[in-house]
């Protein structure tokens, strides 16, 4: 049915920058001149909770939202968060998961384990994982928030989006001081996926 | 060009196409883009009320000024904002009044799930639904003409779903803004018994006026398909219909009420199979089943919660969703926290610790309801934790009193907490409230209002003194304490508590996500004399956590913003600190 769209979820931890992540990507689908559709979080859930954005472009999209078992990506700022919405991957579908951990509150308390080996277990079970450092990389560029330009470059390259379209969507939003930064962050991020 | 835009900044666009010079709105998710963004335009005036009834009635005012006015609140404001809507629906407009609901289905940042196209039946306005932006955005232009063409407010019902996505929006020209010619009409707007009478006539006539408007107007179409199955439908839900079911014939309502009862005949009259798709309450399907048509609605489709395409499919076309991956293991949930180093913390903590009987409101500080700090008995709508207090001492004594507070927001006390306060006063109740002052509207993303001395524009204004307000009300005891300073809050609250009299706490601190400067100390935990009792824990910060290996406590310094809240909760001193 959804032939040509390409549904991609964000997700993440409130506060981890997954909302301007989704808009440059929608931004790059702008300029390429596709129909797009972008469904964000805001309010209650922001505050340190699961977040999830969705980003579906291509011909002529409809539902600003993504069935379960339809994603083509699913963009992770945080392990956990990669399982908690792998259902909503398709079959061949592609995993890209920072290698970060966020404690959630069960965690914190010690009521609950963090699963350890949950990013190798999803590379167990789909076989499109890309696990990426992209904090440390971040940090080596200059600054840990840039992470998620890092994951964009990732996905960027992943999904044959134009290096020179992102680049322009990246200068249009984010703010000038941070541009450097982050521009050397997507670059980097780039490099990291190779077929 | 097309550009990306949340249905939100659409309406605001649309507003101002049409010539809107007028806004009002009090913040409230999904709602509140809506005006912030129309206070960036130029040549408009726009504000933060200080509540939905104030917002809608400076847009009474505005409309009877003859400006084109937008009010925009969510779906629980217009309960606040219900008393003018209804007999404003009988004077009418001069200028053309949009008022905006935002409902929240699925209840994403929402105390219910309320259907406030419900309002539209119930007032006798007009209802209309945009299933995109650029709808919203043209919906709201033309909104404002039927506003003024049959002389009544528009409501433009949207929900989540459509207030925060963003699709692609063609801007149009901008309407030059006219101001109508103002004249004294009293039987027309001074609604007394006698004028009022009058008036309910005209409303009758507009409503069968514009249910002949219904049957014509662009913003109703049907889009034929296979005639087997025809649905009718409206809003964000159309678009989950044609991703679910691309070949049925569709009948998409821009305007629901009134219903187009006319193309509803002759488009059931020719599928095979009639059905509903509307989210929440079945508005539409009664009415068609009203009718005397065969109709399919809610004995398929929930009646509670969100829709989306996947439930669509498994209810409509018997897809089961597809779960390609799942891990069998249990991931841990991860829900909304308040923030490192937010002042609310030290409050409920405190309260829980009394182990008092606190009744809520509406805020951040909601989150106080959840583990670990459970502090909240009761939580309904904006402001009413004071009156419950009151409420609460009536039923059970003063004694009972000496155990219950109210807690309540700088914004939410302004919005409604005021006149609970002087019913306090007057009937002599002994409840102890505490206002949470942190400066600012956090919740729905940091808006000002009348305490935080700056407008919607952050012009500087007149600052409401909160202190000086609730001692004019006649509260005697009133004390300002650092919500993050525990022994201060637990002193302060023992003894206001314990006073025969109603008391006021101010605990104020500004929200930890405005501007600050950076910490000028750090902590840590000493491991020599941490023993892994979990105090520390127990305040649900992000900026500690339990290590399970060495059973001692961690601080974060990537989250950890040195509020300094955990070492006065460690009883054994081992949270250290280290200046510069």
């Amino acid at each position: 049915m959804d032939k040509g769209i390409k549904n991609i979820l964000i997700v993440g931890v409130g506060g981890q920058g997954t909302l301007l992540t989704s808009r440059i990507i929608a931004q790059v689908a702008v300029q390429m001149s596709y129909d797009v559709k972008v469904s964000e979080v805001h309010g209650m859930a922001q505050r340190g909770g699961s977040v999830v954005s969705q980003v579906r472009y291509g011909e002529k999209v409809y539902s600003p939202i993504i069935k379960k078992g339809d994603a083509d990506v699913i963009l992770a700022f945080e392990k956990l968060e990669a399982a908690r919405m792998l259902d909503y991957l398709k079959p061949g579908g592609m995993v890209i998961i920072n290698n970060d951990r966020v404690d959630p509150l069960p965690v914190m308390s010690g009521k609950e384990k963090y699963p350890e080996d949950i990013a190798e277990r999803i590379k167990g079970l789909v076989e499109n994982t890309v696990i990426v450092d992209a904090s440390k990389i971040a940090e080596s560029c200059g600054n840990i928030k840039a992470a998620n330009v890092v994951l964009l470059g990732v996905l960027s390259k992943a999904i044959s989006l134009p290096e020179a379209e992102v680049e322009k969507a990246i200068q249009e939003m984010v703010p000038p001081r941070a541009l450097d930064v982050n521009l050397a962050a997507f670059r980097e991020g780039r490099k990291l996926f190779t077929v | 060009m097309k550009r990306l835009m949340i249905g939100n900044e659409a309406i605001a666009r649309g507003a101002f196409e049409a010539g809107a010079t007028v806004a009002a709105a009090y913040p409230g998710t999904p709602s509140t883009e809506i005006v912030s963004n129309f206070a960036g335009f130029e040549g408009v005036y726009a504000e933060w009320a200080p509540n939905e009834k104030v917002a809608l009635e400076v847009g009474v005012g505005s409309s009877i000024g003859g400006a084109r006015t937008l009010v925009a609140m969510k779906h629980v404001g217009v309960n606040v904002a219900a008393d003018p809507l209804y007999t404003f629906a009988y004077t009418g407009v001069n200028g053309g009044l949009v008022l905006i609901s935002a409902d929240d289905p699925g209840m994403h940042s929402s105390q219910n799930e309320q259907d406030n196209r419900g309002y539209g039946r119930f007032a006798k306005i007009p209802v209309i639904e945009p299933a995109d932006s650029q709808e919203a955005k043209d919906f709201t232009r033309m909104a404002f003409d039927i506003s003024e063409r049959f002389d009544t407010p528009v409501m433009l019902r949207i929900t989540t779903r459509l207030a925060h996505s963003q699709t692609l929006v063609e801007e149009g020209e901008v309407q030059k803004p006219e101001l109508k010619e103002y004249k004294k009409n009293p039987a027309k707007y001074v609604m007394l018994p006698g004028f009022a009478r009058g008036r309910h006539v005209e409303v009758e006539k507009r409503m069968l006026k514009l249910k002949e408007f219904a049957e014509e107007t662009d913003l109703n179409r049907i889009e034929w398909g296979e005639k087997n199955l025809g649905i009718i439908t409206s809003g964000v839900v159309y678009q989950y219909v044609k991703e679910v079911l691309p070949d049925a014939s569709i009948l998409k309502l821009g305007l629901s009420n009134p219903l187009p009862e006319k193309l509803i005949e002759s488009f059931a009259s020719e599928v095979d199979r009639l059905l509903v798709v509307e989210e929440l309450e079945p508005v539409i399907e009664e009415q068609i089943r009203a009718l005397g048509i065969k109709v399919e609605g809610k004995e398929l489709l929930s009646i509670v919660g969100e829709y989306s395409p996947e439930m669509l499919a498994a209810c409509l076309a018997g897809e089961t969703a597809g779960q390609s991956f799942s891990l069998e293991s249990q991931i841990p949930a991860r829900p909304p926290l308040m923030c490192p180093g937010c002042p609310h913390r030290g409050v409920f903590h405190t309260v829980k610790k009394m182990k008092l009987v606190v009744t809520g409101d509406i805020g951040c500080y909601t989150l106080g309801a959840l583990p670990p700090l459970q502090g909240m008995d009761s939580c309904i709508c904006m402001g009413a934790s004071i009156g419950t207090a009151l409420g609460m001492e009536k039923a059970r004594g003063e004694e009972f009193a000496k155990k219950v507070v109210a807690v309540i927001g700088d914004s939410t006390f302004v919005h409604s907490g005021i006149t609970p306060l002087i019913d306090i006063v007057y009937n002599q109740g002994k409840s102890t409230v505490i206002i949470l002052d942190n400066d600012t509207t956090a919740m729905t993303g940091h808006q000002d209002h009348p305490a935080t001395g700056l407008t919607i524009r952050k012009e500087p204004t007149r600052k409401l003194d909160i202190e000086a307000l609730v001692r004019a009300i006649g509260i005697k005891n009133v004390r300002v304490v650092d919500p993050l300073n525990l022994k201060e809050l637990e002193t302060a609250l023992a003894e206001e508590l314990a006073r025969n009299e109603a008391s006021v706490i101010i605990a104020k601190r500004p929200c930890v996500l405005l501007e600050r400067e950076a910490a000028q100390k750090r902590y840590y935990v000493d491991n020599e004399l941490c023993t892994g009792c979990k105090l520390c824990i127990k305040i649900g910060c992000t900026g500690i956590y339990y290590l399970d290996e060495d059973k001692k406590a961690v601080i974060n310094p990537n989250t950890c913003v040195s509020c300094g809240l955990c070492p006065q909760v460690c009883k054994f001193d081992a949270i250290k600190v280290v200046e510069g």
